[in-house]
C-alpha cells in the first residue's frame, strides 16, 4: 500500500520552527553558558600548563584541548560530560511535551506526514547542538591562538574538524536516545529523569562495572594470556557506552602518537617508532569502527523512536 | 438532498479489547452541520480520529470527498481542518506565530498569508491580542483562535471536537454563532459534544452514540418523535365539558392529559395548536392559553437510555 505524498512536507517549517524555539529557550541558553565558561576554564589552565613546554611538541595547538590540570578536567572530558546533558536537555520532551500541551493532534492534523515532525525535531536540535559546538570550538581555537601566540597547521585544523564531526556523532547517539524516551514516556519529567540516569550510568559507573563484568565472566586470571583476555573484554564491554568510545575516538583523532587502543604487548612494540605521530588517514582508519558505530547507534536509535512514533495512537 | 461529504460503512476500531467503535455507518452532508452527540468514552473522538486519517481502522470503510484518509491523508487533512477537544498552542509563541506555523505547515508561505492571519483573527475578535502570548488567552479566546485557525485554513469540512466544554454560557453561544457563520459560507461543519441543549440550535442532524454505536440519527425533531412519540407538545389552558374527547379527535393528536382541572397537555407528531384551540371551541370551551413546547435534546437522551435501561433489566 502506497502513500500519497512525499514523508517531507512540512519538515522545513517544523525545522524553522523548532530551531526558533530552542534558540531563544531559557534551558538553552544557561547551557551554553555553562559550557562556554567551563570549556574556557579548561582550555585556559591547559594553555598556562603548556607554556612551559610549548617548544617541544609538534602539535602544540591539539594539546590545548587534552590537556589536563588539577583539578580542572580537559576540555575534551568537559564535552564528553557535557554533550550527553545539552542533548537530553534539547530532546526530553520532544513529543511528549506536544502531547501533553495538546498541540500533537493540532499539528499532526495538518496535512503533513509523522515523519516530517519527527525528522524535524531532530535535525533542528541536531542543527542547534552543532551550533553551540562550532561556536565553542571557534572561541577555544581563537583563544589557544590568542594564549600560545601560535596558529594551528593545516592537520591540527584538520584533526579538530574531524573531532567536531565525532562530537556530532555523539551528540547525536544521545539526542535520539532522548527522543526515544520522549515517545516511551508520557511524562516529560519522567523521560528526563531516565534520559539522565542513563546518562550518570554510562559516564560514570559503565567503565567501572565493565571491569567486574570481564572479571565475573572469565573468573580468576591466573595466567598472563587470560589476564589479557580478561582486559580485552573488559575493554569490549566498556565500548557499549558511547562515551567510552568517543572517548576513545577522540583520544587517537587529537594524539597523532596514539597508534593502538588497548592492550599492547612488548614483543608488538619491536621497532616501532613509539611517540612519533601517525598521519592523519591513518588515525581516522584506527577508530573507523568507533565512529562508524557512533553514527549507526544513533541512526538505530531514531529508527527506533521513528517506529514507535509511526505505532503510538494520538489521543491525549 | 445533498451529496455526502462524508461517508462511513461499518467502521470499527478496537483497543485490546474494548470495541470503541462498532460498525457506525454515518453520513454528513454537505453544507450540513452535524452533531456527534453522547456520553464521553462513546467513541466520538475515536471515529473523529478515523476520519482523518490519524488512527487506523480495524474494519469497514470511509470516504471523505470521496477519498479514502487511509490512502491519502494528506490530501484529506488538505481539505478538512480539525479542532481537538484539549485543543493546546504554543503557550510561548504570539497567537500570530501560532497560525503563521499552521500556514506553513499547509504550504502557503506567500506574503498575503500573513493578511489572511489578521483577517482571521480580527473576524474571530482577536485583534488586539494577535501579538501577546498565548499563554496570557482565555480559554474563550483559544476556542475562538481554533476557528481562526479553520477560517484561515478555508477547509471544505470543519470538524469540531467538544468545542464548547469550558467556556460560559454566553461564550459558548457566541462561538456557536462564529459556527454558524461558517456554515453559511457552505462549510460542512461535523461538530462533537456532550452538551446537548447547547448544540441542537446549530445542528441540522445529529447522530447519538452510545458505546461506540451510533443509536440514532435525524434532525432533533424526528429524534423527538422516534423517541418520544412525539415531536411537540402543547399546553392547553382552557375549561369545558368534554374537552378531552374533542381534543382527541384532531388528526395528529397522540396523547391527551389533565395536568390540572384547567389544563391539558396535548403530544402529538406536528404543531396542531390552530385545531386544538377549533375543537376546543367547537366543543364550547373558554380559551385561555396556549403554549408549545418542542422537546429537546436531553429529553431524547435520557428518555432513549432509560427505555435501553429498563428494557435491559427485564
Amino acid at each position: 500500500m502506497n502513500r500519497e505524498g512525499s514523508p517531507w512536507t512540512g519538515l522545513g517549517p517544523v525545522f524553522g520552527k523548532e530551531f526558533a524555539d530552542q534558540l531563544g529557550s531559557a534551558r538553552m541558553r544557561i547551557l551554553e553558558i555553562l559550557v562556554l565558561v567551563a570549556a574556557i576554564g579548561a582550555v585556559y589552565v591547559a594553555s598556562q600548563k603548556m607554556r612551559a613546554t610549548i617548544s617541544e611538541s609538534p602539535i602544540a595547538f591539539l594539546q590545548l584541548f587534552t590537556t589536563a590540570e588539577q583539578p580542572l578536567p580537559s576540555f575534551v572530558s568537559f564535552l564528553g560530560f557535557f554533550v550527553p546533558l545539552m542533548a537530553v536537555s534539547l530532546g526530553f520532551d520532544a513529543v511528549n511535551g506536544e502531547l501533553s500541551r495538546g498541540t500533537l493532534g493540532r499539528v499532526l492534523a495538518q496535512p503533513i506526514y509523522r515523519d516530517a515532525l519527527l525528522m524535524g525535531k531532530f535535525l533542528a536540535a541536531l542543527a542547534m547542538l552543532a551550533l553551540v559546538l562550532v561556536g565553542l570550538w571557534l572561541v577555544t581555537t581563537g583563544f589557544g591562538i590568542l594564549v600560545l601566540g601560535l596558529p594551528p597547521g593545516g592537520e591540527e585544523v584538520g584533526r579538530g574538524l574531524l573531532f567536531l564531526l565525532l562530537t556530532l556523532f555523539y551528540a547525536g547517539v544521545w539526542l535520539s536516545l532522548a527522543l526515544l524516551f520522549s515517545l516511551l514516556f508520557r511524562q516529560p519529567s519522567a523521560s528526563a529523569m531516565v534520559g539522565l540516569g542513563v546518562w550518570i550510568f554510562f559516564a560514570l559507573l559503565w567503565p567501572i562495572f565493565s571491569q567486574y563484568l570481564a572479571q565475573a565472566i572469565t573468573g580468576p586470571a591466573y595466567f598472563e594470556d587470560l589476564q589479557v583476555h580478561q582486559a580485552e573484554l573488559a575493554t569490549m564491554i566498556a565500548r557499549v557506552s558511547p562515551s567510552t568510545l568517543y572517548a576513545e575516538a577522540v583520544q587517537v583523532i587529537l594524539h597523532p602518537s596514539v597508534r593502538s587502543l588497548g592492550p599492547v604487548f612488548y614483543s608488538q612494540l619491536d621497532r616501532a617508532l613509539v611517540g612519533s605521530p601517525l598521519p592523519l588517514i591513518e588515525s581516522l582508519s584506527l577508530v573507523w569502527p568507533q565512529t562508524v558505530a557512533l553514527l549507526s547507534g544513533s541512526c538505530l536509535l531514531f529508527a527506533l523512536a521513528y517506529v514507535v512514533f509511526q505505532r503510538r495512537e494520538i489521543r491525549a | 438532498m445533498n451529496a455526502p461529504v462524508i461517508r462511513t460503512r461499518g467502521l470499527a476500531k478496537r483497543y485490546g479489547n474494548k470495541l470503541a467503535v462498532d460498525g457506525l455507518d454515518l453520513e454528513v452532508r454537505e453544507g450540513e452541520v452535524f452533531g456527534l452527540l453522547g456520553p464521553n468514552g462513546s467513541g466520538k473522538t475515536t471515529t473523529i480520529l478515523m476520519l482523518l486519517g490519524l488512527t487506523e481502522p480495524s474494519a469497514g470503510e470511509i470516504q471523505v470527498l470521496g477519498l479514502d484518509p487511509r490512502l491519502r491523508p494528506i490530501s484529506v487533512k488538505r481539505r478538512v481542518a480539525y479542532l481537538p477537544d484539549t485543543v493546546g498552542y504554543y503557550d510561548d509563541n504570539t497567537g500570530r506565530e501560532n497560525l503563521r506555523y499552521t500556514a506553513r505547515l499547509n504550504g502557503r508561505t506567500s506574503t498575503d498569508v500573513e493578511a489572511g492571519i489578521e483577517r482571521a483573527l480580527a473576524r474571530m475578535g482577536l485583534a488586539e491580542v494577535i501579538d501577546r502570548r498565548v499563554a496570557t488567552y482565555s480559554r474563550g479566546m483559544r476556542q475562538r483562535l481554533g476557528l481562526a485557525e479553520i477560517v484561515l485554513r478555508a477547509p471544505r469540512i470543519a470538524i469540531l471536537d467538544e468545542p464548547t466544554v469550558g467556556l460560559d454560557p454566553a461564550g459558548a453561544q457566541e462561538f456557536l454563532e462564529m459556527v454558524l457563520a461558517l456554515k453559511h459560507e457552505g462549510m460542512s461543519v461535523l461538530l462533537s459534544s456532550h452538551y446537548l441543549h447547547q448544540v441542537q440550535a446549530i445542528c441540522d442532524r445529529v447522530g447519538l452514540f452510545s458505546r461506540g454505536r451510533m443509536v440514532l440519527h435525524g434532525t432533533v425533531d424526528e429524534l423527538a418523535s422516534q423517541v418520544l412519540g412525539a415531536s411537540c407538545r402543547v399546553h392547553l389552558e382552557a375549561q369545558g365539558d368534554g374537552l378531552a374527547a374533542a381534543l382527541r379527535t384532531v388528526p395528529g393528536v397522540g396523547r391527551v392529559a389533565a395536568e390540572s382541572a384547567s389544563r391539558w397537555l396535548v403530544e402529538a407528531d406536528k404543531d396542531v395548536r390552530s385545531a386544538l384551540v377549533r375543537a376546543a371551541i367547537d366543543a364550547g370551551a373558554q380559551i385561555r392559553g396556549v403554549q408549545m413546547e418542542r422537546p429537546g435534546l436531553d429529553e431524547v437522551y435520557a428518555n432513549y437510555f432509560r427505555s435501553q435501561f429498563a428494557g435491559a433489566a427485564t
